[in-house]
């Protein structure tokens, strides 16, 4: 790999230009190993101090950082720019999502979907004095499900997402998945329904791209498929 | 003034949205309009990298017993900690943590279904006998479950968010807090939030030094905003070092690997601190094992070409273990450090990673004034939780495990506190220029077109406070630090923002947090000069000892009304609530 990268980025700053353009910038390539973030700092900190994007942990859990580079999804700052394979990288903000300014897109729509499905525990009967006990095979039951971080690569790489607007999309079925199937949860007829509605899990192809968006390898679909089956069980 | 304001009326404002805050929000807005201020997405706070756990003496594993949890929170803490607020958070931490897995928590579990524990530093059985399993844990994502569990929770109470606002100046009235100044990052534009009761839990400092475990946003700006009220900032020279950062990237490798029975060793291939901590060893409090590794590495014992770090050897626990229990260490060890830590050792080093001190506060998370005032004057309206806060139960040396702790009860009592200090009030109006400070400060670098710019100052900063006020600090160093920091201080009347969109402009948020670093790098700087004796993590070559007799107190910095930075001092609440205090003893493991 050379000593140097491209980053060619999308620029846009509603109040000063009239459409989006592509600027393009040379990374030095410091360590073995060097992140996205890092590049993006580089422009930031000692070339083009007006990009925005954005950042927090820096490690890969907060889910602030999800980008596109060269047609994929990702967060910048768990992305080795080596294992990219190119050195010409076209960088773009999440699609499917409205763009703000340079790199940043509008969640707001995204946390709201997010928020439909009830993400909390719904308890109907009154709580023990102690903890709920939960065995450690019905907790493994939502491994592969807790661990989402919120970062929307997964709806913005989903077709459904982008052509209808209301589509709850896949982080919200897989948030509503891991409450659904734990075992202290008490909240399934009332989630169940808003899944079932025509914005819900019917409209899902099952087309996988949202598995492959997926940085933390979580898998939408597979709570899609329960979530389904589920419905099916209830016959609503 | 002539800019436009937007006002907006809650009863009590909650500024940051970590765990403290979500807390204290999720239970205030259950008595009364509660609005939570955040520069990012709630879920995004640094809460959400807590890996190892959460302390409480449930005694799911063996016998345990909060009055062994404060002692060794107060031991800990090498005496600094108030023993009033020890006792109450350790005291209600089971409870606490009950309600925690109530709401949802997915911790992981025992056998039996009941939460399940695992040892962390410093943490033991019968008052430092033997290590205890205390920490309660979802695998290695106990603040992401936290975090959002939180936020959850907050969403289902109907709090109200303001997500990327960016906080510029604490609003004061006639002695009392009554809201916020903040700026909306999204769109550009001034908001006032007039309060009845402000509680800031706006988390940590620790991104002013340049190798730490912090988010980018830990920048201090709740000290910075407090300290220009001229309200306190207490034991500022007390920054956690922790062990067990990932060598040169600084990225934390949680306790809980050490925990999971992770062992450090030197280029010898020795267990090292069994000679620093003959009982607990690897287990010892933080600020001991990061002090005996830099031993290790300046006797010419590190590891690597350059010999400057030492090692982290987990993969004698199985590949199986690993994964299921400390499954993010596993990615983090291969992005940072191109290690698989099933099969090889990781590369560590101590990183900057918790801010001790913090805006002073009684057990109640009333905020304290502080310096010039009698010790325990509380300010009306004003609460404090979290990383931000003193309570203090962290003193010199705070436990693993008992930050998430501290959120969860000082969190919440903050929101109760707030919402029933709230309820009992009616609105102190806003003073005749409110918010004109912020506005001013935020204008001069909108506007600014001088030299300096972001990128070249944070490194200069970064820089002077790992070389000169690291692990180890003396006379010569600090007063060498001060003199730079002096000089950084001065290159921001020559500063430039290129950026003058009102749209997400980074540019100037970086640019605010900036200034706010300098203005807490140098009442760190301040306060670790004045204490002249070693105790904690304040640790100074020159002057190697605890002493008793003249530094068991707090120090409290602020800014005078000309905005010179000034020292003074508390004394140590030294009696608890109910049980015997704890007599000041040497601190041996
Ligand atoms: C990698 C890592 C692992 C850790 N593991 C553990 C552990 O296992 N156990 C444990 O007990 N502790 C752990 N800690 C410590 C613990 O996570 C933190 O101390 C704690 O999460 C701090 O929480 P907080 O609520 O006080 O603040 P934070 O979570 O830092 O939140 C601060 C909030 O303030 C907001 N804010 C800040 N400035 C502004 C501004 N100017 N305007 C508007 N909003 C602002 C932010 O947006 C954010 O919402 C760990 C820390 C790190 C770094
Ligand atoms: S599998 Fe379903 S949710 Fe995932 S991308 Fe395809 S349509 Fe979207
Ligand atoms: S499921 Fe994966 S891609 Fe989607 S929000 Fe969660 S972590 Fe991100
Ligand atoms: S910055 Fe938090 S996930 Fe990348």
């Amino acid at each position: 790999m050379s000593k140097f990268v491209t980053f060619e980025i999308f620029r846009y700053d509603p109040e000063k230009d009239k459409e989006p353009y592509y600027q393009t910038y040379k990374v030095e390539i410091r360590r073995p190993g060097m992140l996205m973030l890092e590049g993006l700092n580089q422009i930031k900190w000692e070339q083009d101090t007006t990009l925005a994007f954005r950042r927090s942990c820096r490690e890969g859990v907060c889910g602030s950082d999800g980008i596109n580079v060269n047609g994929v999804n990702m967060l910048s700052c768990m992305t080795k720019i080596e294992d990219l394979g190119s050195d010409h990288l076209v960088i773009q903000p999440l699609p499917g999502m409205p763009v703000m300014r340079d790199l940043v897109t509008d969640v707001d729509d995204f946390f709201e979907k997010f928020i439909t499905v009830k993400p909390y525990l719904i308890r109907k009967s009154p709580a023990p004095d102690k903890e709920f006990y939960q065995s450690p095979e019905d907790r493994k039951k939502l491994d592969g499900l807790y661990e989402c971080i919120l970062c929307g690569c997964c709806s913005s790489s989903c077709p459904s997402y982008w052509a209808d607007k209301k589509y709850l999309g896949p982080n919200a079925f897989l948030r509503a998945y891991r409450y659904l199937i734990d075992s202290r949860d008490e909240g399934a007829e009332e989630r169940l329904p808003i899944l079932n509605d025509k914005n819900g899990v019917w409209r899902c192809h099952t087309i996988y791209n949202c598995v492959e968006a997926c940085p933390k390898e979580l898998n939408p679909t597979k709570a899609i498929v329960g979530i389904r089956q589920m419905l099916l069980e209830r016959q609503y | 003034m002539s800019v436009k304001i937007e006002y907006h009326k809650f009863d009590v404002v909650v500024f940051g949205a970590g765990g403290a805050g979500l807390n204290a929000a999720q239970v205030a807005s259950q008595y009364c309009s509660t609005a939570v201020i955040s520069e990012v997405y709630p879920t995004r706070s640094h809460t959400i990298s807590a890996q190892g756990g959460i302390s409480a003496a449930l005694g799911n594993l063996e016998e345990d017993h909060w009055h062994w949890h404060m002692f060794d929170t107060v031991k800990g803490s090498d005496y600094l900690a108030d023993q009033d607020a020890c006792e109450y958070m350790t005291k209600l931490a089971p409870q606490y943590i009950i309600e925690l897995e109530h709401i949802g928590v997915p911790f992981s579990r025992t056998p039996e279904g009941k939460i399940a524990q695992r040892p962390f530093g410093g943490h033991t059985a019968e008052f430092g006998k033997r290590p205890v399993k205390r920490a309660c844990y979802a695998a290695d994502r106990t603040g992401h479950v936290m975090l959002q569990t939180l936020y959850e929770k907050a969403v289902a109470q109907k709090t109200q968010f303001f997500s990327e606002f960016y906080v510029l100046e604490l609003l004061v009235n006639d002695g009392a807090v009554n809201g916020l100044l903040c700026w909306d990052i999204q769109n550009g534009g001034f908001h006032i939030f007039h309060a009845k009761a402000v509680v800031f839990a706006s988390g940590g400092c620790c991104r002013i030094f340049k190798t730490n475990s912090n988010a980018h946003i830990n920048t201090g700006d709740g000290l910075a905003v407090a300290m220009r009220k001229g309200f306190s900032w207490s034991d500022a020279e007390f920054i956690q070092f922790h062990p067990t950062g990932i060598y040169l990237a600084g990225n934390l490798i949680t306790e809980g690997v050490r925990g999971e029975g992770g062992i450090l060793l030197n280029a010898n291939g020795e267990r090292f601190m069994e000679k620093y901590a003959p009982t607990i060893k690897d287990l010892a409090p933080r600020d001991i094992v990061s002090r005996s590794m830099v031993k290790e590495v300046l006797a010419g014992r590190g590891v690597g070409p350059k010999k400057d770090h030492v090692l982290l050897k987990i993969d004698h626990i199985g590949a199986e273990a690993i994964m299921e229990k400390l499954p993010g260490i596993h990615e983090l060890a291969l992005v940072f450090a191109g290690v698989d830590c099933t099969k090889e050792p990781i590369p560590v080093m101590p990183t900057a990673h918790y801010q001790n001190g913090g805006i002073p506060t009684n057990y109640k998370t009333h905020v304290i004034k502080g310096f010039g005032s009698n010790p325990e004057e509380t300010v009306p309206g004003f609460f404090a939780a979290g990383e931000i806060a003193s309570a203090s139960v962290h003193g010199a040396n705070r436990l693993g495990t008992n930050s998430l702790l501290d959120l969860v009860v000082f969190g919440r009592t903050a929101g109760e506190e707030a919402a029933k200090y709230a309820n009992s009030i009616s609105f102190v109006p806003l003073a005749e220029n409110a918010g004109q400070e912020g506005v001013e400060l935020l204008q001069k670098f909108l506007n600014s077109n001088g030299e300096n710019t972001f990128g070249p100052v944070y490194e200069e900063l970064r820089t002077v406070m790992e070389t000169n006020v690291g692990v180890f600090r003396t006379e010569e160093l600090m007063t060498e630090a001060k003199e730079k920091l002096q000089v950084i201080k001065t290159k921001m009347d020559n500063f430039r923002v290129n950026d003058k969109s009102s749209i997400y402009n980074l540019e100037l948020i970086e640019a605010l947090e900036l200034n706010n670093m300098i203005l807490v790098s140098q009442a760190l700087t301040e306060c670790a000069l004045l204490r002249k004796e070693s105790r904690g993590g304040h640790a100074r070559e020159d002057y190697p000892e605890r002493d008793d007799a003249n530094f068991l107190k707090h120090s409290e910095v602020t800014l005078d009304k000309d905005g010179n930075i000034v020292v003074g001092y508390r004394p140590v609440r030294m009696k608890p609530l109910t049980v015997e205090p704890f007599p000041v003893k040497p601190r041996v493991y």
